[in-house]
């Protein structure tokens, strides 16, 4: 691990992201809830979000994937799981639940936290005490 | 299905998209990782050393998105529908919970892992996304 964490990057990259969900409009969990609503009126904008975003990640990554370090100099870190397994699959049924019912994924929650609405602190709150559970009882 | 044309947003969530897309290859490209959010947030719980700060860091640029782009937040709408506050705890649980055991969340398993052609990122967008549609079904029969 290198000395200079460039921290202001990093703030950027957050700042930057925020952004994108906002401009996006996944910050709006009736967008969201509109998008998941395939059977009734659908709100199919969501698709284009992971299209854009999908559609430059593969062309930055493929372009990135030989290089071993990165432009900062760091080592790439890669998650190392290949197989599925069950904990993968419940675990995504039950972000997908949690997603349905409100609206709010990890990032457009954090977004809306910002802006202190009482529904987004709660939800912020509920989402790290999930978080601790899970660190609690996977040990 | 019907389509929603009155909130149908393409030219601007393909824009988000982008954008969204570009600071996950920058993430990539500059620092080598993977842009998850839960996973960002999740570690950073385990406070593990020399790898916290820069977790709080750029969870506070996030956090401060919606002030400083402001003008373009429509802070009527940042609220959710949902109102009964059991529900939203209920909800927020579940998505803490989930996204740590299923190793990923929208950002890192929608868009950096189906970019990077991950089987288990294409099979956890493809359950969430099927789950998510099931209970927004479940809850307007309820409803």
């Amino acid at each position: 691990m290198k000395q200079n964490h460039h921290y202001l990057y990093k703030f950027l990259l957050g700042l930057m992201f925020g952004l994108g969900l906002i401009i996006s409009g996944m910050i709006y969990p009736t967008k969201v809830i509109g998008f998941l609503n395939i059977f009734g009126l659908w709100d199919p904008s969501l698709a284009f979000v992971m299209l854009g975003g999908i559609a430059v990640y593969t062309l930055l990554h493929f372009l990135h994937i030989k290089k071993v370090d990165t432009l900062l100099g760091y080592s790439k870190s890669f998650p190392l799981k290949k197989h599925l397994d069950k904990k993968l699959i419940a675990g995504a049924t039950l972000f997908g639940i949690g997603w349905g019912l409100v609206g709010y994924c990890p990032g457009p929650a954090l977004v809306s936290f910002g802006t202190l609405g009482f529904e987004a602190v709660v939800f912020v709150l509920a989402m790290l005490g999930g978080m601790t559970l899970f660190k609690l009882t996977s040990k | 299905m019907e389509i929603d044309w009155i909130n149908f947003t393409p030219f601007a969530s393909l824009l988000g998209g982008i954008i969204l897309g570009l600071a996950s290859a920058l993430m990539l490209i500059l620092f080598g990782r993977i842009m998850g959010i839960s996973g960002i947030i999740g570690t950073a719980l385990d406070r593990p050393k020399g790898d916290t700060l820069w977790r709080a860091v750029f969870i506070a640029g996030l956090i401060s998105s919606a002030v400083i782009f402001a003008p373009f937040v429509d802070v009527s709408r940042t609220a959710p529908n949902e109102t009964n506050v059991w529900l939203i705890v209920l909800a927020g649980l579940l998505v803490g919970y989930g996204t740590r055991l299923g190793s990923g969340c929208t950002s890192g398993h929608g868009i950096c892992g189906i970019s990077r052609l991950s089987a288990r990122s294409f099979v956890a967008t493809g359950v969430f996304m099927t789950s998510g549609i099931l209970t927004v079904v479940i809850m307007q029969f309820l409803l």
